[in-house]
């Protein structure tokens, strides 16, 4: 029965998930056929395939979700998201399931946990800079997230330098007052909107 | 032909040879791109996996820039925008198509811009990558007719990656799964293009530095793949997608036991040496591996000095007083 199929979809978590998605991900038209988990470049290396996932936030296992490596496997080519039958923006569904493991706390436990510090320092010096300032972002991901790893890394920073392909310092934008006025007004209105 | 050019951080510096060859290529074909004033970064895929608003607002400031600069003060001409690198190319497309989606972000993306004295309208720039211009407004046949130079011997392996033809958003100028405007850009060069399936496929992406394993074995995948088709060389349109083939090639070789040297270059180099650029004007030597060898073959750059060995400093043993040096040349 049609109705049985919605109402089963819609976990707590599920709406939550859809409310947080740029725009309407459309994860209620999923059919569980698997072409997304097919198309995957990692999909091998992730816990649960995007197919699963996707019946997982049906099921409301917040839990077992955000702590998935999952969305921090996704590399971002839009295989699945342009071969879906469904039109499901998955790729965003990734990028929302980030955001929202970010957010409750759970990134640091998550089975890739290297990801979410890359991607916040990476946020930091852009919005510091406005743009983006590699020397930077490895330095400091490597040294608070990975100092173990940081010599191996070393090799690659050279080659990069001795061919001129890495600036020593941050060129930070003309207006990045102008930015930070944007993004501090953005915050704002992310604030207001958890109030209502 | 005008265009408002969107560089992106990466034609900064590290893809450096991408930004000076499209502008060398640009000013043989008599195409302008005039780079939007104080633009900032695109987000690449990061900035969205932290928070929503900010990564459309940030997007969207780059958005209202150019549509202010390229599009006049009264906003009656639609103008295009032009990025020569995929990640920023999606990311600017996906955010203009998504604000025309949904007029409750829009709202909140231009209230955060009206703090900078923004604002922008979704839909009033076209967003183009820099190859839909190349093969559609400048076309195959003005391409070929500034050709002095042909690429005849040279096989090339063309690799377009993910973001420039998926998702299917508007401005998609080729097929998502097996596109063939970058191989008949290369033939009309003179160049011979080789198979290669995985021409879509994806390099990994920011992986190399999460998972090292992952990213490692997608781009062996892709070497192989051009490797097993005889390539010469893998051209690219994404600075993202040259790093982590050319940067990471020896990763690859000490991982899997592997020998490739397949150099990496960008389509706009291969351009202007067919042009009859000389190897300097398009930035050739700045990949880590070697492409002179293989343009040397085909008489596109000067033959290749012998790799002299390194040289130690000879060890000092006599006793007189040290003399003033001049510091060696690097």
């Amino acid at each position: 029965m049609a109705t049985s199929a919605s109402l089963s979809r819609t976990s707590d978590f599920f709406r939550e998930v859809v409310a947080e998605a740029p725009v309407d991900p459309r994860l209620e038209a999923c059919l569980q056929c698997g072409t997304c988990g097919g198309s995957c470049p990692s999909g091998p290396d992730m816990d649960h395939t995007p197919r699963a996932l996707f019946a997982m936030i049906a099921a409301g296992m917040r839990d077992a979700v955000l702590r998935s490596n999952t969305p921090w496997y996704c590399v971002s080519c839009y295989y699945c998201m342009e071969r879906c039958p469904q039109e499901i923006r998955i790729t965003d569904v990734m990028y929302t399931l980030k955001r929202m493991a970010i957010k409750a706390g759970y990134s640091a436990q998550t089975s890739a946990p290297r990801a979410p510090g890359f991607a916040q320092t990476f946020v930091d010096h852009v919005e510091n800079y406005g743009r983006s300032f590699e020397l930077g972002l490895i330095t400091r991901y490597y040294l608070s997230h990975r100092p173990l790893d940081a010599l191996k890394m070393a090799p690659l920073g050279m080659g990069l330098l001795k061919r001129k392909r890495l600036d020593l310092s941050p060129r930070p934008i003309r207006q990045i007052d102008q930015l930070k006025a944007i993004l501090d007004r953005a915050r704002e209105i992310d604030a207001a909107a958890q109030l209502t | 032909m005008r265009y408002g050019y969107y560089p992106g951080c990466s034609l900064e510096r590290n893809a450096g040879a991408y930004h000076t060859s499209l502008m060398a290529v640009a000013a043989q074909l008599g195409v302008e791109f005039a780079e939007v004033d104080d633009w900032n970064c695109c987000g690449a895929t990061e900035f969205i996996a932290v928070n929503r608003l900010r990564a459309y607002a940030l997007v969207s400031r780059n958005l209202a820039l150019a549509a202010r600069q390229t599009n006049g003060s009264n906003g009656a001409a639609r103008g295009q925008l032009v990025a020569p690198c995929s990640a920023c190319f999606l990311n600017l497309s996906k955010v203009d198509h998504y604000l025309s989606e949904s007029p409750a972000l829009t709202n909140d993306v231009n209230n955060a811009l009206a703090a900078g004295g923004l604002s922008y309208e979704p839909g009033s720039l076209r967003v183009r990558h820099l190859l839909d211009v190349m093969v559609n407004d400048v076309g195959y046949e003005r391409v070929a007719a500034t050709v002095r130079r042909p690429l005849r011997g040279l096989r090339v392996a063309p690799y377009y990656g993910c973001l420039v033809v998926r998702p299917g958003f508007r401005e998609r100028f080729d097929d998502p799964e097996y596109p063939t405007s970058l191989d008949r850009l290369m033939r009309t060069l003179g160049a011979t293009v080789v198979d290669f399936p995985l021409k879509a496929h994806c390099c990994g992406g920011h992986m190399t530095q999460i998972s090292r394993d992952v990213a490692l074995e997608l781009i062996r995948r892709l070497l192989k793949n051009a490797a097993d088709y005889q390539a010469d060389m893998i051209v690219t349109l994404c600075p993202m997608c040259q790093l982590n083939l050319d940067a990471f090639q020896e990763s690859v070789n000490s991982m899997f036991g592997t020998e490739y040297r397949i150099p990496i270059l960008f389509f706009t180099q291969l351009m202007g040496l067919a042009f009859g650029l000389p190897p300097a004007a398009v930035g050739i030597g700045k990949e880590f591996i070697d492409a002179r060898p293989a343009l040397a073959r085909i008489g596109a750059a000067p033959p290749a000095e012998a790799e002299a060995a390194p040289k130690r400093k000879p060890r000092r043993n006599d006793q007189s007083l040290p003399l003033p040096q001049m510091p060696e040349e690097e």
